[in-house]
């Protein structure tokens, strides 16, 4: 990238312009399973502070959500509603699998529980931990963002 | 005290179809020996102003696998007036219903339910008898001790 400031223009790669975009506002969206979500909360509060990396606008909606963070257990009566909730979003979206419930099950190996988010819904990020804490979480933000960085738009038409 | 009392007002009304377990402490706890009594054994305890069983704490099930007949079912019920507590149990066989009390405790609803979904116990005369704890179209009856822990593939 060069700034040409004697004749106002920048020039730049489209990729790095638009990656650069995206991976500054990730809006995750308000969205908590179980104990995992708390430490969520944690993570966009002061002393973590997720608008550090410009992910800490939690959306109500996910019409406007870049980022879905699956924190906690999911069980197989709430699958629908998150598969409905992924549809919603869109597109680019990405997801953290948040906890070790969300990675693969964790301590509910049962009948009830979905074995791994992954299953149904792809897989950015998974976070290992019963909860992870909030820095878990930053890392990866920042791990997410280092992701981005790479993509090129020709992989998201 | 209250307990021997709530005990000669059952035996008198109902004598030799219930019998009493001395072997529980905790609270009252006793058999009935014949399905089609329930209701009318219900009614009595509810509305007989002496023991005012009034409030539905709580309905489940037992599964004795091996025994005949399979199911037992429970319910648990609290006189606010005295603050007692009473168990009455009803064995209950594979495939048959019991018939519904909601038309005594209308909190009876979702526990019923909860029991039709986990233990495949279906009632009759209940006003919405769905699954309540697991998804619509799942098969199985969890709480059942043939079903195993971690379910079975494709369910």
């Amino acid at each position: 990238m060069g700034i040409e400031s004697h004749l106002g223009i920048v020039t730049t790669k489209l990729d790095f312009l638009v990656n650069w975009s995206r991976k500054n506002s990730l809006w995750p969206m308000t969205f908590g399973l179980a104990c995992c979500a708390l430490e969520m909360m944690v993570a966009a509060s002061a002393r973590h502070d997720l608008a550090r990396f410009g992910a800490e606008v939690f959306r109500g909606s996910p019409r406007q959500s870049d980022l879905l963070i699956v924190p906690g257990t999911l069980t197989k009566k709430m699958l629908p509603y998150v598969l409905r909730l992924y549809n919603q979003m869109p597109e680019p979206k990405w997801v953290i699998a948040y906890g070790a419930c969300a990675c693969t099950g964790g301590i509910f190996n049962t009948y009830n529980v979905v074995q791994g988010v992954d299953k149904y819904i792809p897989v950015d990020v998974y976070v290992a931990g019963c909860p992870p804490k909030p820095e878990a979480l930053v890392q990866a933000i920042v791990m997410l963002r280092k992701k981005i960085e790479k993509e090129t738009l020709k992989d998201r038409v | 005290m209250m307990r021997e009392k709530i005990k000669e007002i059952i035996i008198e009304r109902f004598k030799d179809q219930v019998s009493f377990d001395d072997n529980a402490k905790d609270m009252l706890t006793l058999e009935l020996k014949n399905k089609d009594m329930l209701i009318k054994f219900m009614e009595f305890i509810k509305e007989n102003e002496e023991l005012a069983f009034n409030l539905i704490s709580d309905i489940t099930a037992i599964d004795y696998q091996y025994r005949n007949p399979r199911f037992v079912m429970v319910y648990h019920i609290f006189s606010i007036k005295n603050s007692e507590r009473i168990r009455i149990k009803l064995p209950v066989g594979e495939g048959e219903s019991v018939q519904s009390v909601t038309s005594i405790w209308k909190g009876a609803e979702w526990l019923e339910r909860e029991v039709y979904d986990m233990f495949g116990i279906s009632f009759e005369g209940h006003p919405d008898l769905r699954r309540i704890l697991m998804n619509e179209d799942f098969k199985y009856h969890p709480l059942r001790k043939d079903f195993p822990l971690q379910g079975i593939e494709e369910s």
